[in-house]
């Protein structure tokens, strides 16, 4: 069983680790996106 | 958009759960193997995705060298991206379902040994595409991207034509599964066919907004006034 459970663990942190690391970049490119727009105004 | 993704998002979190609650309780144990045997439903939907990723990696490629379309070559990055991740789970995975069936962690054998080959291709490839300077970059990408397509079929078809320690393949080939299995199977495959697609989108949108904010920032470097010499 600790062998199964450390599969699905393991399957979800390496999810989660890289959906954070996508959504952590989003918002440092929307934050950028914003602010050249904010310039051009 | 704005509206439907979260929708999406939920949907696809509720489908997960209810995946994941099959291969754990509902789908029947395994006589040989037992409980341990629960890791098929994450290693093999995982092993689909990621080729079904690397799949539309090198058909956007292909189409990249012909027609130069930023947008497919936006989709071949992200292919490779997310699925390096999944192949990432494959090679986790695998180890811990051999470790107490197989009595080891790992051997050299040609499905490993191939899916390892093939993660570092892409690994590579990620690589090329961060750290290469070269207005060339996407083209070169788009070659080795066709040359890492071609161990996709020799991971797949190594089972069927060597010998080799790992079991047949249960759709297809030399093996066979029980129907309830199967069924598990494949709710965990679309499961995590709309998780892949839901971050694939995120994904997408962060990389095409990234060239569109390097795009205003030369076109803003270019219009700046120079600083008195």
């Amino acid at each position: 069983m600790t062998f199964l459970y450390a599969a699905y663990a393991a399957t979800w942190v390496i999810h989660i680790v890289y959906l954070g690391t996508v959504l952590s970049r989003y918002t440092k490119v929307r934050k950028e996106f914003d602010e050249l727009k904010r310039k051009k105004i | 958009m704005k509206r439907v993704f979260p929708i999406l998002a939920i949907l696809t979190a509720v489908l997960l759960s209810y995946a994941m609650y099959q291969g754990l309780v509902v789908a029947p144990t395994e006589k040989t193997m037992g409980d341990v045997q629960r890791i098929f439903y994450y290693h093999v939907p995982s092993a689909w995705t990621a080729f079904l990723l690397f799949a539309i990696n090198f058909v956007a490629s292909v189409i990249y060298l012909f027609r130069r379309n930023p947008k497919l070559d936006a989709v071949a990055l992200v292919s490779a991206e997310v699925g390096v991740v999944f192949c990432t789970v494959v090679l986790v995975t695998g180890p811990l379902w051999a470790r107490p069936v197989w009595g080891i962690w790992w051997t050299w054998d040609i499905r490993l040994t191939s899916t390892l080959v093939l993660w570092l291709i892409y690994v590579s490839y990620l690589m090329l595409r961060r750290f290469s300077t070269s207005g060339q970059t996407p083209v070169l990408a788009a070659a080795l991207a066709i040359f890492g397509a071609l161990d996709v079929p020799l991971v797949y078809f190594s089972i069927w034509y060597f010998r080799t320690q790992h079991p047949q393949p249960v759709i297809g080939g030399g093996g066979s599964i029980d129907p309830r299995m199967l069924h598990v199977l494949l709710i965990n495959w679309l499961a995590f066919m709309c998780f892949a697609a839901l971050v694939f989108w995120s994904r997408y949108r962060a990389e095409m907004l990234q060239r569109e904010v390097e795009e205003m920032q030369s076109l803003e470097a270019l219009l700046e006034p120079r600083g008195a010499l």
